[in-house]
């Protein structure tokens, strides 16, 4: 079962196995813009649900990408570093950022499915 | 991710915002109107386009004036009251570039000052400043003009840029004397048929065309202009990566009421006349700042790898801080992050190493010649 879930700051985190793939959604490369560089957190290092875990730099500015859970990054998209444009080609896909093992799955219940998140996009205008 | 704040109050409009909306463009609050960031294509898209052929700008935010006395004597010893360039031998269809001066020499604007030629215009200077400054420019000019002198704030003509190698080409098409003007001259020419003011100008390192035209023939010329197939649209954010790529400073960041035009690297616009002779608000720190140097200076940067470093962050030496940088991003053409920011003159030489910290940590930097990307003006030899 692949089951990804959305914040409403547009990270999306997708279960594999007991590891969360974490990047940012469709909607948010939209409005980014072309990506220069994605900044990564050292594999090892433990994230905190809500505190930053990645840069994402446009040619505009730089915006903090949040941790959608807490957990250990045991691995991060290298191939970001020389390909940020990634992120823009496939944000749900090869433009992933990092991958957590979580501290709690039950925390996922907390985070939108497709349709809430589909739903929410929506109230943005 | 962190959303961006943008606390919108009523925004104005310019006189092309349809054309913007019909063009996909994402508006955002800039200076007080709502303007394109970017079209369609998006950023790198369009500063490459800008670079590669002719991009057009709608840049009608800007503030434009005339300055009217009675020869061009008064008009222009009354604002070389107010900034250090050298008016009062600038030709008639010429251009200089300048700043509005604070009494103790900071920069309360950069403005483009045109001395228009012909019949009619004796005593006459246009003046175009920044958006964000332009309420606070014009009163601070008006109040300081000879009663004989007088400031028209034009508020019911649009500003149209067309810039890039393709613009001339463009151009002639539309208005073939205007492959008669030089870089920085100007003059009012017919652009399909109708008056307007043309000048060979603008903010992006390429040959181009400033062009001022009546709000309500602005959609006309832009359509036009659009249906040239070297032409696109091009944002604000092409614009800042454009203009940063050729050195050129951005008021409320590289420059601003806390430096002066030296600090600002900013000497080469003031001429000799007004060096010597003074007459200008701050003229005696500028004089002083001249022949002993300053504190700091604006340099170029390039910083190795990737990481784009921007305004605010921390410019170091050997582990000290010492200085800030002003602008800074990802430059396109060069497929390498740049900036600008003030350094002691000790660290201004191209080539030396420093470092910029970007979130703890320290990009190594190599202190560059400004521009950045070569210019491509169309000067008359």
């Amino acid at each position: 079962m692949t089951s990804v879930r959305y914040t409403k700051d547009h990270e999306y985190v997708r279960l594999d196995g007991d590891v969360a793939v974490v990047g940012i959604s469709e909607f948010a490369q939209s409005q980014l813009g072309d990506v220069v560089f994605v900044e990564l957190p050292d594999v090892g290092k433990t994230v905190e649900k809500g505190k930053e875990a990645a840069v994402v730099e446009s040619v505009k500015a730089a915006s903090e990408v949040y941790a959608p859970l807490s957990g250990e990054v045991v691995e991060v998209n290298e191939e970001l570093e020389g390909n940020p444009g990634l992120v823009n080609e496939d944000a749900e896909g090869k433009g992933w950022f990092l991958k957590l093992k979580l501290a709690s799955a039950a925390e996922l219940d907390d985070l939108m499915d497709a349709d809430a998140y589909k739903a929410f996009l929506e109230t943005l205008g | 991710m962190a959303q961006p704040d943008e606390n919108a109050g009523p925004l104005r409009k310019t006189p092309l915002h349809a054309e913007h909306l019909a063009l996909g463009a994402r508006m955002v609050p800039f200076a007080g109107y709502e303007m394109p960031v970017q079209y369609a294509d998006g950023i790198l898209a369009e500063h490459n386009w800008t670079r590669a052929h002719a991009g057009l700008f709608d840049v009608s935010h800007m503030g434009q004036a005339i300055l009217q006395g009675r020869d061009h004597a008064a008009t222009a010893r009354a604002l070389e009251a107010l900034i250090p360039a050298d008016i009062l031998t600038l030709a008639e269809g010429r251009q200089r570039y300048s700043q509005l001066l604070a009494e103790d020499g900071g920069i309360i604007d950069d403005l483009m000052v045109t001395r228009p030629a012909g019949h009619g215009n004796d005593g006459r200077l246009l003046l175009v400043v920044n958006a964000a400054r332009k309420e606070v420019d014009f009163a601070h000019i008006a109040a300081r003009l000879p009663a004989s002198v007088r400031l028209d704030v034009v508020d019911d003509r649009a500003l149209i840029a067309l810039q890039g190698p393709e613009a001339a080409m463009v151009m002639e098409r539309h208005c073939p004397d205007a492959l008669g003007l030089g870089f920085m001259e100007a003059g009012v020419l017919l652009v399909d048929d109708f008056p307007m003011q043309v000048a060979r100008s603008g903010y992006t390192g390429e040959d181009g065309f400033e062009i001022s035209v009546p709000a309500l023939q602005a959609p006309v010329l832009w359509a036009r202009l659009m249906e040239e197939p070297e032409v696109r649209a091009i944002g604000l954010g092409a614009r800042d990566s454009l203009r940063l790529e050729a050195g050129l400073c951005l008021y409320g960041h590289d420059i601003d009421l806390t430096t002066s035009p030296i600090e600002a690297a900013l000497a080469w616009s003031i001429q000799k006349r007004r060096r010597l002779d003074g007459g200008f608000p701050g003229a005696a720190r500028i004089q002083r700042e001249l022949t002993e140097g300053t504190s700091r200076i604006r340099v170029g940067l390039r910083i190795e790898g990737r990481q784009p470093a921007r305004e605010g962050a921390e410019i170091a030496a050997a582990g000290t801080v010492i200085g800030t940088l002003t602008s800074g991003g990802y430059a396109p053409t060069l497929g390498a992050p740049v900036a600008m920011g003030y350094v002691p003159p000790a660290y201004a030489a191209p080539g030396t190493a420093l470092e910029v910290r970007v979130r703890g940590r320290a990009l190594p930097a190599t202190v560059s010649a400004l521009p950045f990307v070569p210019t491509r003006y169309h000067r008359k030899s």
